[in-house]
């Protein structure tokens, strides 16, 4: 499968590889899997408090090369968002930054969790209430819909 | 000097040997005449090419030049063995057994027949991906008509017991086919002293072209009849109509021939070079062989990177290295390799395998160079891998607590 060049580039050179101190009240961490392991994606966020703005963002991927790719571009573009502009993530914004193929769009989806997550968790450690919960079982109806689509 | 790409996926396709190449030439233009024409001297060249070919090509499993009957490769040879036994041996039977690991040239005709009244029994394989040759005496009925059971698999390279197999079979009367595509040409493959009734394979796996194979089908104690599968002019003893491909079988007959010449030396190269290749390769942590390491051909190895996920090692290292893997993360819910699968991996294992198909124009150095790219990629891809870090910190991987939403 021919990727394009955005794809190959942040393969071979994954920016903000690493690992935030998990225990941090700054830090937020998502680590979602799908079934079966054969794809973890783990998120971890340090945000600023005064602002909530993410200062840092660093990943770990398991999966293919475009799930590496696309899981570091997500982490560059997380720097210097407040946390609410981070939470209106799209996966198919990475979809499409990355030109990837249609077999590929689960991988985002897995980010798009991770990072949810992630905020998610910086949130619940800060006492804030979660991200709404209304806008996620909408978003689910949507990714089950696309998952069919997919099968299909 | 090192030239790049390099090619270790002899198991998908082998290049032609120039030596084949330079054999089939003439065949083009010069001698182009229709091998069924009996009435000229182009039609009889051409004739004269194929006898010699056919006797090349039986040679190198020990057969009789009158059992081979030439294909358009292993896909139609197997087609034509198991649909030609179904038809053929209709009053018998209607049953057939094989096993799950084997290749979808067989898998998918065995469900095909399946449509039209088969009954199949697929044998489960233990992790080695070896049957169990009582579970597979135990599935012969009065209405088994035919074992199908490949010589050895075109993933982990593993050789099944051919001879034992066709044994039981034999005992209760049944006829013994084998997928030989993988074997043919690099390990000795004799029919007779198998004790096999019909072989499918195919030239483009023995550095010969693509597009010519063969169907070795027995024709004393017993003779093995295969109703045909296309209609015409009734080549091939009636069995496979068609022109024949002069030029890819007078191919065929020649790699067979050099396969045969060089066989054993080849293949002490070849195991060499491999448990070169696999040794150091092993030296990564977290490294395992898939499938049996004692029965396998000298060619091949397929190996799980665990933490790290096929299809991203293979595209950090496939500018420079041509390999394949048992992953396929392609969909929403990827299914990797069912032969690896059968031999009881977890998904995560499978999908971090890869298939190392080493051939006649491997070098050392070519390896050498295998051995130091997956090693840097194995390395680098372990550094991005959450669960990597995990293990590395000791965690247990059944209880790691995984965020929810």
């Amino acid at each position: 499968m021919a990727y394009a060049e955005r794809v190959l580039d942040y393969y071979d050179n994954p920016r903000n590889v690493g690992t935030l101190d998990k225990t941090s009240a700054r830090v937020g961490t998502g680590l979602i899997h799908v079934p079966e392991y054969i794809e973890v994606v783990r998120i971890q966020i340090e945000v600023s408090p005064a602002r909530h703005v993410i200062m840092d963002a660093r990943f770990k991927t398991f999966g293919c090369g475009a799930a590496i790719a696309a899981t570091s571009i997500t982490t560059e573009w997380l720097k210097g968002k407040t946390i609410e502009e981070a939470a209106r993530l799209d996966h198919m914004d990475i979809v499409e930054v990355l030109s990837l193929p249609p077999a590929k769009i689960h991988c985002t989806i897995l980010i798009e969790d991770a990072v949810k997550t992630a905020i998610n968790d910086y949130r619940h450690k800060n006492g804030m209430e979660p991200l709404q919960e209304e806008e996620e079982e909408e978003e689910e109806a949507e990714r089950d819909y696309e998952l069919e689509e997919e099968h299909n | 000097m090192l030239k790049l790409p390099i090619y270790l996926d002899n198991n998908a396709t082998t290049p032609c040997d120039p030596r084949v190449v330079e054999a089939m030439l003439p065949y083009f233009s010069e001698t182009f005449g229709n091998a069924s024409s009996r009435n000229h001297s182009f039609g009889w060249a051409a004739e004269a090419a194929v006898d010699l070919a056919r006797e090349q090509v039986a040679a190198l499993i020990g057969a009789d030049p009158k059992e081979i009957i030439f294909t358009s490769g292993a896909t139609e040879a197997d087609n034509l063995a198991l649909k030609g036994v179904f038809e053929m041996y209709a009053d018998k039977g209607n049953h057939i057994i094989t096993t799950e690991i084997e290749h979808k040239a067989v898998l998918d005709t065995c469900k095909h027949l399946e449509k039209l009244g088969a009954e199949i029994t697929y044998l489960k394989v233990n992790n080695e991906g070896l049957p169990d040759l009582k579970e597979l005496e135990a599935a012969i009925t009065s209405k088994t008509i035919l074992v199908s059971v490949m010589y050895a698999n075109n993933e982990i390279g593993v050789i099944n017991p051919i001879k034992e197999i066709s044994a039981i079979a034999k005992k209760h009367g049944v006829l013994m086919m084998s997928d030989i595509s993988q074997a043919a040409g690099k390990v000795p493959v004799d029919v007779n002293r198998e004790g096999i009734d019909l072989a499918a394979f195919s030239s483009h796996k023995l550095y010969g072209p693509k597009g010519v194979g063969a169907l070795y089908v027995r024709r004393k104690s017993p003779r093995v009849k295969v109703t045909a599968q296309m209609d015409g002019g009734g080549h091939e003893r009636g069995m496979r109509s068609g022109t024949l491909n002069v030029p890819g079988i007078v191919a065929f007959g020649k790699a067979c021939e050099l396969c045969q010449q060089e066989m054993e030396a080849e293949g002490k190269r070849l195991t060499a070079l491999r448990d070169k290749l696999e040794n150091a390769l092993l030296q990564l942590e977290q490294t395992f062989v898939n499938g049996s390491k004692t029965n396998r051909l000298p060619h091949a190895t397929n190996i799980s990177f665990r933490y790290v996920e096929g299809e991203a090692l293979m595209m950090g290292f496939n500018k420079n290295l041509a390999l394949s893997s048992g992953s396929a993360c392609t969909s929403a819910s990827p299914e990797p390799s069912y032969v690896l699968k059968g031999l009881g991996l977890g998904d995560d294992l499978a999908h971090s395998s890869i298939r190392f198909g080493l051939g006649r124009f491997t070098t050392e150095e070519e390896i050498d160079y295998a051995i130091q790219t997956v090693t840097e990629t194995v390395n680098k891809l372990r550094e991005i891998s959450p669960l990597w870090e995990m293990f590395k910190e000791g965690a247990d991987m059944n209880t790691i607590e995984w965020s929810r939403l």
